[in-house]
């Protein structure tokens, strides 16, 4: 079954604003389980694509399917499995850890009696037990950022955005949160994008790069490499933006 | 369930915000204070308990627009409401959500005011928790109009329209501070075409057991408060819709 194969599968999806197309034609689909990177400069349209796939957005012409259902038509069915990290940390300020991921868990319908367990799972998966009955606004700013992560996970989403997840992140907790992602693999179909390439590289089956609301090319990191005959998956993005003349 | 859920989160973060607490509770009985202790050095009838209350009632309201406009408009901007509209809360869900909390504390406001008005010597009956009731069409209202200015303009305008023109708008057009039949002409029609006066009737009416004189009064103000609400919904829907992203 092709809605069991391809959890996402869009069909000429673009965004404009009066004359300026943000988001050209693209077509790209990504199978169930797998990490997909999208890749590209700022203003490249991923935050675009990633807002219609939300159903945060409407396309100005074409369509996506989440598994299976139409972002067009049925976007509350799709926001009951669905989740997204944004690139902002999206918390609220003056609850503490636990409310904040007890919120999402319960307006995700979760049972108030698992409630606690699962906000109790996710500040130990992410390290904030000992902070979880303080206010997120006396967080670090990386302590923001994984409680953002872990109440998108809370919902046990079988769709998850990643905008940026380790911006602003230090090393060991970049590390920490890229062996969360892959112990999600597999169960959980992520969209990541991301402006550090050997994250991508490190956590995608594949990747997708854009440059001016264009798919330019989409492959394994290896593929991408024997694409543009370069040698890493840096020179790779290069040279593929490079194409578009986006980057001098 | 939802709704609920999201509810509470609001009326946390409104509560552990103490200016919020200070605005809403305490200017409209710093004010009470203020204008009896002006009432009793001046030889004419200006601001009789009776007649300043259920005004300052009114404008105290005023200030839950700012609560639930700038609480929305804050959510927009820190990319809260972005991921909760990814999440299968409705539109109904959220004008639910952040109405619910606020009602309380309106009526709390409300609630206050009164008792403040006590101790300066308004006498407290039946009639009194009759105004309370009266009040609410104006507390929701009030909300409404916050949730349509959060809805589309950003926290510092929140600030300006909702903290700055409507709580003026408020203390202008109510017939709080003078009587509007004093001035007569074009300034008492606009007045009477907004629903500011007429809340300020019923809830005088209520206090002074004039009974009959209530709906007529309230009917204007439950129907601003349909249209705002309405207006408020429709502009929400196409913030979750991207429309203006």
């Amino acid at each position: 079954m092709d809605a069991i194969k391809n959890a996402i599968e869009t069909v000429d999806l673009s965004k404009k604003y009066k004359d300026r197309t943000v988001v050209d034609n693209v077509n790209l689909s990504v199978k169930q389980g797998e990490i997909f990177a999208l890749l590209g400069e700022n203003g490249a349209g991923k935050t675009t694509i990633i807002k219609m796939l939300c159903c945060l957005l409407l396309p100005t012409t074409g369509d996506a399917k989440i598994m299976n259902f139409s972002i067009l038509k049925d976007a509350a069915k799709i926001k009951q499995f669905m989740n997204i990290s944004p690139q902002e940390t999206a918390i609220a300020p003056n609850l503490t850890a636990k409310e904040n991921l007890e919120l999402i868990a319960e307006i995700y319908g979760s049972k108030r009696a698992e409630v606690g367990r699962k906000a109790e799972e996710m500040l130990t998966l992410f390290g904030l037990s000992d902070r979880a009955n303080d206010k997120a606004r006396t967080f670090s700013g990386g302590m923001q950022r994984r409680l953002n992560i872990a109440m998108a996970l809370i919902t046990n989403p079988k769709i998850l955005f990643l905008d940026e997840p380790t911006l602003g992140l230090d090393v060991l907790a970049r590390r920490e949160l890229w062996h969360v992602i892959e112990k999600l693999k597999g169960n959980v179909t992520m969209i990541l994008t991301t402006h550090y390439l050997e994250e991508a590289e490190a956590l995608s089956d594949r990747a997708a790069i854009m440059a001016k609301g264009k798919i330019k090319a989409i492959g394994t990191a290896v593929e991408l490499m024997k694409k543009t005959n370069t040698k890493n998956f840096e020179d790779a993005f290069i040279s593929l933006v490079s194409e578009s003349g986006v980057t001098k | 369930m939802k709704a609920l859920a999201f509810a509470s989160r609001n009326r946390k973060e409104i509560l552990r915000d103490p200016l919020n607490l200070a605005f809403g509770l305490g200017f409209p009985v710093a004010l009470l204070l203020l204008l009896t202790a002006i009432q009793s050095n001046i030889p004419v009838n200006l601001f009789e308990l009776k007649n300043l209350t259920p005004g300052l009632a009114v404008f105290g309201l005023s200030f839950i627009s700012l609560f639930s406009g700038t609480l929305i408009a804050k959510d927009k901007s820190t990319s809260f409401l972005m991921r909760l509209f990814a999440s299968p809360l409705s539109a109904f869900d959220f004008i639910l959500g952040y109405t619910l909390p606020l009602l309380p504390m309106a009526i709390a406001q409300s609630a206050i005011t009164f008792v403040v008005a006590y101790f300066l010597g308004l006498s407290i009956n039946l009639n009194i928790l009759l105004a309370l009731v009266v009040l609410i069409p104006s507390a929701v209202l009030f909300i409404a109009i916050g949730l349509l200015a959060g809805s589309v303009l950003n926290d510092k305008q929140v600030g300006g329209v909702c903290g700055a023109l409507l709580t003026n708008l408020t203390a202008w057009l109510s017939g709080t501070w003078f009587d509007l039949n004093l001035v007569g002409g074009t300034f008492k029609a606009i007045a009477d075409a907004l629903p500011f006066v007429h809340a300020v009737n019923a809830t005088k009416a209520a206090v002074v057991g004039d009974y009959a004189m209530i709906m007529p009064e309230l009917y204007w103000v439950i129907a601003y408060a349909i249209a705002v609400f309405a207006l408020a919904t429709i502009a929400f829907k196409g913030k979750m819709r991207g429309d203006k992203n």
